[in-house]
């Protein structure tokens, strides 16, 4: 049972003894290029079907979003040089930090800053979709990621519209096939954990935008790399999801960005919901009781 | 191709910061709409509940439910048999009902008892599971005792049985109402839909009051005058509960609240007041000496509950598919925390 209360280690709350240390992602976007070796690698470790082969006109990306059969999702972004140029935002690539470098292979200016990002389950500290499972199905395992139970899911889909970053859905499909009906997400490649193995996406990573470790020390890690871009003049440079005092208890899967979350599609301020479950229950408590009051009430005079 | 991050689905070259006033109670309030924010091609940020009509269906059976089971204890106690009767097997029905919508919904229906695996008060679907598991047989037992009661032959020891355990479970079931008329208001609340967590100090309120409104209704088309009283007073009470909270609850939602003043959420909203506030009016002033009155306000106040719970159910979901709504009052929140 997860709780109401901030945790640090989300683990051992969970009741796990002698757990590994904390492990998650660190995405530095600020060095993806944006080749989409973790979605496919995701998809193939993970056997995930096709969801839709679609042209979104969205960039490079027509993957959209992440979704039940999505685990990893590259963004792409152009914007505008003169945009950035008002903005006062450094022009990419951020690789070379350094305004003017951003040229095609004819030495011209692109015109473009272009922002990549993969996105992924946060494997949040309070996770709002494993606080509102009815089934149990969506757990904790023994190096803090949330995971779901496959086998226990019955597709009540409460976790979907729970999650504040828009991650988990129920996978849809023609009856019958794999884990149609219920609900999907990245499970930090639960199975190769076990084995000592990196995750799928991590380890197809050819620049180590995905980095896959102690959640401890990646922290660490993702630190030192924001201060090399601030000092390397890259001053919009931001870590989101790495703060345990914020309104998820920190992410397990957190993120170098460069401009604001919204930007990449995500919530710039998320809060687990179930952080203000004890009000609703005490609302919902007086409503009850008014009810009560109102129908006793509606009595007091009646009798044939 | 030179798209960018949408700025409101507005110009591209300004792709970034937008800031502006607001402010108020919890950071949900924004006066002023913004001029522009930031999204991902507008994509939305949080998904919508993948549930259908079988959801807010179920919202207003089971409050019906609930509402007619205060009712058919009164009843029952103050011997008030036909009004028992109807409140009883309305309750069954609406129970029955809703069960069968929440089933039905599932991904995997035939895993529904998966649900009994574990009991967690984190989980609002958890705590109403077990609500609606211990209230269904206390309802259905009081209710099939009045259908055997209807029935031609009397059964011999089953009726006696029957008949003897009506009342202590129509009392128990009775009992555990308020829990399963007010707990839905927390199920909605309880999630990262915009609109739905914006309206969680008055959600529970508006949907216990429009439980009593829609029983009071039920019996009201139900019920011969004479023992249709508390019905009406009742029907009265929740209306007026619903109706006040609702609007209470607007204004507290802040920039969400937009989303019931649109499309079809706003054409529910609408129909929902006309119909409640009529069918309490036409309750209070004719349904006392008229039967015709008194059915027309019941049936009135019953579409009036119905049309409330798909209006909240899609205003939450429109509230879910329109980035503006995510990241709005999260930008604001924000800002009033680097302000203070």
């Amino acid at each position: 049972m997860s709780r109401w209360t901030r945790t640090a280690d989300p683990a051992a709350d969970a009741g796990w003894k002698n757990a590994p240390p904390r492990k998650g992602f660190f995405t530095d976007s600020s060095i993806c290029i944006g080749c989409k070796a973790c979605e496919v690698a995701c998809k193939e470790w993970n056997g995930i079907p096709e969801d839709g082969l679609e042209m979104l006109g969205m960039s490079y990306d027509n993957t959209g979003s992440l979704g039940a059969s999505t685990w990893r999702h590259v963004a792409f972004i152009e914007q505008p040089r003169r945009a950035v140029a008002a903005s006062g935002l450094t022009p990419l690539p951020v690789v070379a930090a350094r305004p003017g470098e951003n040229r095609s292979l004819d030495g011209a200016e692109t015109g473009i800053r272009w922002l990549m990002s993969s996105d992924v389950c946060k494997h949040c500290t309070n996770a709002a979709c494993l606080d509102v499972c009815p089934t149990g199905s969506l757990m904790r395992t023994e190096f803090g990621t949330v995971v779901v139970q496959d086998d226990i899911c019955n597709g009540c889909g409460y976790c979907i519209p729970a999650c504040p970053f828009g991650v988990i859905d129920r996978r849809q499909g023609p009856a019958g096939s794999r884990n149609v009906g219920i609900a999907q997400k990245c499970t930090l490649c639960y199975d190769r954990l076990g084995d000592g193995m990196t995750p799928a996406c991590a380890q197809a990573c050819p620049t180590q935008s995905i980095q896959y470790g102690d959640l401890d020390e990646l922290r660490v890690r993702a630190q030192h790399r924001v201060d090399a871009l601030h000092a390397a003049g890259v001053a919009e440079a931001q870590l989101y999801g790495a703060d345990p005092n914020d309104g998820i208890g920190g992410a397990g899967a957190f993120f170098l960005l460069l401009d604001e979350p919204e930007v990449y599609g995500l919530p710039p301020d998320p809060v687990v919901t179930t952080r203000d479950l004890p009000a609703m229950w005490r609302t919902a408590a007086i409503a009850g009781a008014t009810l009560l009051a109102g129908a006793a009430a509606a009595f007091v005079r009646a009798r044939s | 191709m030179t798209t960018g991050p949408h700025a409101d689905g507005a110009a591209m070259d300004a792709p970034r910061r937008r800031r502006r006033g607001g402010g108020g109670r919890d950071g949900e309030r924004a006066m002023v709409p913004p001029a522009t924010f930031a999204s991902y091609y507008g994509r939305p940020i949080v998904k919508t509940a993948p549930w259908e009509r079988d959801i807010p269906a179920y919202l207003f059976l089971g409050g019906m439910a609930a509402g007619s089971s205060l009712l058919a204890a009164g009843a029952d106690l103050r011997n008030l048999p036909e009004l028992r009767r109807v409140a009883r097997i309305g309750a069954l029905v609406g129970g029955a009902a809703g069960t069968a919508a929440l089933i039905h919904d599932l991904g995997r229906p035939m895993r529904f008892l998966n649900m009994l695996r574990t009991a967690k008060p984190t989980s609002p679907m958890s705590v109403g599971t077990w609500v609606l598991a211990a209230y269904g047989p206390l309802a259905s037992a009081a209710a099939t005792a009045e259908i055997a009661a209807m029935m031609p032959r009397r059964l011999p020891i089953a009726g006696r049985v029957l008949a003897l355990s009506a009342r202590p479970a129509g009392v128990l079931a009775a009992a555990l109402a308020p829990a399963l008329a007010a707990y839905t208001g927390v199920l909605l609340s309880d999630t990262a839909t915009p609109a739905w967590h914006a309206a969680r100090r008055e959600l529970p309120f508006v949907f216990a009051g429009s439980a009593a409104a829609s029983a009071g209704g039920l019996a009201m088309v139900g019920t011969c005058l004479e023992q249709a009283a508390p019905a009406r007073r009742m029907a009265v009470g929740g209306a007026v509960v619903a109706l006040v909270m609702e609007a209470r609850m607007e204004r507290s939602m802040g920039l969400s609240a937009e989303t019931l003043h649109a499309g079809t959420a706003k054409r529910l909203m609408n129909a929902s007041r006309a119909l409640t506030a009529g069918g309490a009016i036409g309750a209070a002033v004719f349904g006392v000496r008229n039967r015709r009155a008194a059915q027309v306000s019941g049936v009135a106040l019953l579409a009036g509950s119905v049309c409330a719970r798909f209006a909240i159910f899609e205003a939450g979901q429109q509230s879910a598919r329109d980035p503006r709504y995510t990241v709005v009052p999260q930008r604001d929140r924000l800002q009033r925390a680097a302000n203070a």
